[in-house]
C-alpha cells in the first residue's frame, strides 16, 4: 500500500500538518510507502528554513525535513502557491523542493491512497 | 538503482492509467484562496487525460453563480474559467441539491452547466471515484 499525501495549511496555525506528519511516521512504521508529501494553499509555509519556533515547542519544519532525510519521503512545494507567499528556492528546508501541480495529480495516479489534510 | 522515496518509488512512466478525479469544492469564491487554487489543480488534471469530476456542495455552490463582481474588493473574478472547462473535456460538474435548495438557488443561477445531485446521490458517486480531492 502507498499513500500520496496533501497538505493544505500552514504550520502551528492549523493542526492539518501536525495530523499529516502522524499518519505519516505511523504509515510508514506499520511498513506501508509514502513516497510524496505536496504542500499546496498555505501549506507551502511548511517548507521555509526561516521558521524558528520557540525552544519548547516542536519544530514543524525540521520535522519533515527529518522524514525526508530518514525515509526519502519526496517533499513538494507547489510553484505557484508557494511564490505567492514568498516560499522560494533561497529559503527552502533541506528535503523540498519547488516544483507543479502535476506532481500532485501524479501522486494521485501513482498512489493507492491519496490523503488530503486541510481544513 | 535510485534512493527509495519513503519506501517505494513513483514509476516515471504512468503507462496509460486512467483514474477517477473527483475535485470537491467547499468554499465560497472569495474570502478564501481555496476556490481559487483547487481550480487551478483541475485545470492541470486536464493535462493527465484522466476522468475528472468536480462537485460544489455548501458554500461551494457560489463559486458558480452568475453574476460575480469583485472589483469592489479588489479580487480577480475568476468565474468565467468554469466555463472554459469544457474546452479542457471537463465536462462532469455536479452540484448538491440540498446546498442549492438551502441558499434558495436553482440551476438558472449558475453559470454553467451542472447535474444537481442529492447527497445521497453524491455520497454514492464519491464512493466511485479512485482519488478524491477536496479544496
Amino acid at each position: 500500500m502507498k499513500f500520496g499525501i496533501m497538505v493544505s495549511e500552514g504550520p502551528y496555525t492549523h493542526q492539518a500538518t501536525d495530523t499529516a506528519y502522524l499518519f505519516i511516521k505511523a504509515a510508514l512504521e506499520k511498513g506501508y510507502g509514502v513516497p510524496r508529501v505536496f504542500f499546496y494553499h498555505d501549506g507551502v509555509n511548511n517548507a521555509t528554513k526561516l521558521t524558528e519556533p520557540p525552544q519548547d515547542d516542536r519544530h514543524i519544519v525540521n520535522r519533515w525535513s527529518k522524514l525526508a532525510e530518514d525515509h526519502g519521503v519526496d517533499l513538494v512545494v507547489c510553484v505557484a502557491a508557494a511564490l505567492r507567499r514568498g516560499i522560494r528556492d533561497e529559503n527552502l528546508a533541506p528535503g523540498f523542493r519547488i516544483s507543479g501541480l502535476g506532481q500532485l495529480v501524479e501522486a494521485g495516479i501513482q498512489t493507492d491512497r491519496l490523503v488530503v489534510f486541510g481544513d | 538503482m535510485t534512493e527509495t522515496t519513503g519506501g517505494v518509488e513513483l514509476d516515471e512512466e504512468m503507462s496509460g492509467v486512467i483514474k477517477k478525479f473527483m475535485f470537491v469544492n467547499r468554499k465560497a469564491p472569495y474570502g478564501t484562496i481555496y476556490a481559487l487554487e483547487g481550480l487551478e489543480v483541475v485545470l492541470i488534471s486536464a493535462a493527465f487525460d484522466q476522468d475528472v469530476s468536480l462537485v460544489f456542495l455548501d458554500d461551494g455552490i457560489y463559486q458558480l453563480v452568475k453574476g460575480q463582481h469583485t472589483k469592489a474588493i479588489d479580487v480577480k473574478n475568476f468565474s468565467p474559467t468554469y466555463r472554459a472547462l469544457e474546452g479542457y473535456d471537463i465536462e462532469k460538474l455536479y452540484v448538491e441539491k440540498e446546498s442549492l435548495e438551502a441558499r434558495n438557488l436553482t440551476v438558472d443561477n449558475l453559470i454553467v452547466p451542472v447535474e444537481v445531485l442529492t447527497s445521497a446521490e453524491m455520497a454514492a458517486l464519491m464512493t466511485e471515484q479512485d482519488v478524491v480531492i477536496s479544496f
